[in-house]
């Protein structure tokens, strides 16, 4: 029995490195970098992703942001968003590891811009040549079990299948395929895109994800710090909610009052055929 | 005597660019103003900063010189 009260007794753990918070975040579409700073704050985050892109020769001089998360003393978790091969993505993740200076990538092989969904036949390619270098690979995936114990096949010490297509605030569309890959996998599972708000993070956590990753939702809301609060409290509760097992869902009611003692007579019950 | 300096012509992030030549990786960052921060590709093998200084830009390279930007 684990007993916890907080999250501070049951720490993420990755291929035998722990990670602090269950939640991880990214750091775009902020307005600017001091509402990504207190957002990041308050989302309790440790790991927070990065994109490589590259530098605008024109406007030189401007790396706050990568100082702020320096500062702030965040895991950097380059990503190679916008990559649509295998080549790419490979390329990408090894300027990605030069420049944060870490091991760590959020492989990312995109099939279509619209969807923003992995091409999964060269996710899988990718992640098997990053492994081999030594890259610690965190594939961002889709909700398909083959798909994902493929990615393990290779390597990835941990998988992370969308809940609903990148940046739409969708939640989690098929609670049921995550289901059945949280079984399919022996790694953590990391749902990765499509949370909109924090009862999403709250029902990824309670069907037994070991985190989540985003960042549009915390980004487009109103208040972003206000929301990386909620999120970072939705995550809990998902992650205690799982750990303290749910009562079996039942169709008719059972009451929580003592059914005899009552002053009241006895109401006829429905007739149900 | 100083000899005039010779410019070759190479790619950087898509643009055409003249650099003087003999230029080391390091050294062409420092031209291009930027910062110890990015990380550089050329000829689409990653140049390890440990190389910068060694690594001298050849006519006709294409660099891809890239940094971290917020994102997801």
């Amino acid at each position: 029995m684990k007993g916890i009260d907080s999250m501070n007794d049951d720490s993420l753990t990755i291929g035998g490195r722990a990670f602090g918070s269950r939640l991880f975040v990214g750091t775009g579409k902020y307005k600017d970098v001091e509402e990504t700073r207190l957002a990041l704050r308050a989302s309790g985050a440790t790991v927070v992703t990065v994109a490589v892109r590259r530098v605008d020769l024109t406007q030189t001089g401007k790396g706050s942001m990568f100082g702020m998360l320096r500062e702030e003393g965040f895991t950097l978790l380059p990503n190679t968003a916008g990559c649509y091969t295998a080549e790419d993505a490979i390329r990408c993740a090894r300027l990605g590891r030069e420049a944060a200076e870490t091991d760590l990538v959020k492989l990312e092989v995109i099939g279509d811009p619209k969807t923003l969904f992995p091409d999964t036949e060269a996710l899988v390619a990718a992640a098997r040549v990053l492994v081999k270098e030594g890259f610690f690979v965190l594939p961002y995936t889709n909700d398909d079990p083959i798909v994902a114990r493929k990615l393990v096949e290779v390597g990835c010490l941990a998988v992370m299948p969308l809940g609903a297509p990148i940046g739409s605030g969708l939640g989690i569309r098929n609670p049921h395929n995550l289901r059945i890959l949280m079984e399919t996998v022996n790694v953590p599972v990391i749902v990765d895109a499509g949370v909109g708000t924090a009862s999403d993070a709250a029902v990824a956590m309670e069907l037994g994800a070991d985190g989540v990753l985003m960042n549009t939702a915390i980004a487009l809301a109103k208040n972003p710090v206000q929301m990386a609060t909620a999120m970072r409290l939705g995550v809990e509760a998902g992650r205690l909610a799982f750990l303290a097992g749910r009562m079996a869902p039942r169709l008719y009611a059972n009451a929580s009052s003592p059914l005899t003692g009552t002053i009241a007579s006895a109401a006829a019950p429905l007739s149900i055929e | 005597m100083v000899e005039p300096t010779q410019y070759i012509a190479i790619v950087v992030n898509g643009e055409p660019h003249e650099v003087p030549a003999g230029l080391s990786v390091r050294a062409l960052l420092d031209h291009l103003g930027l910062v110890g921060l990015a990380a550089v590709e050329r000829n689409r093998e990653l140049v390890r900063r440990a190389d910068h200084a060694s690594v001298i830009v050849e006519r006709g390279d294409v660099f891809e010189i890239v940094h971290l930007v917020g994102g997801g």
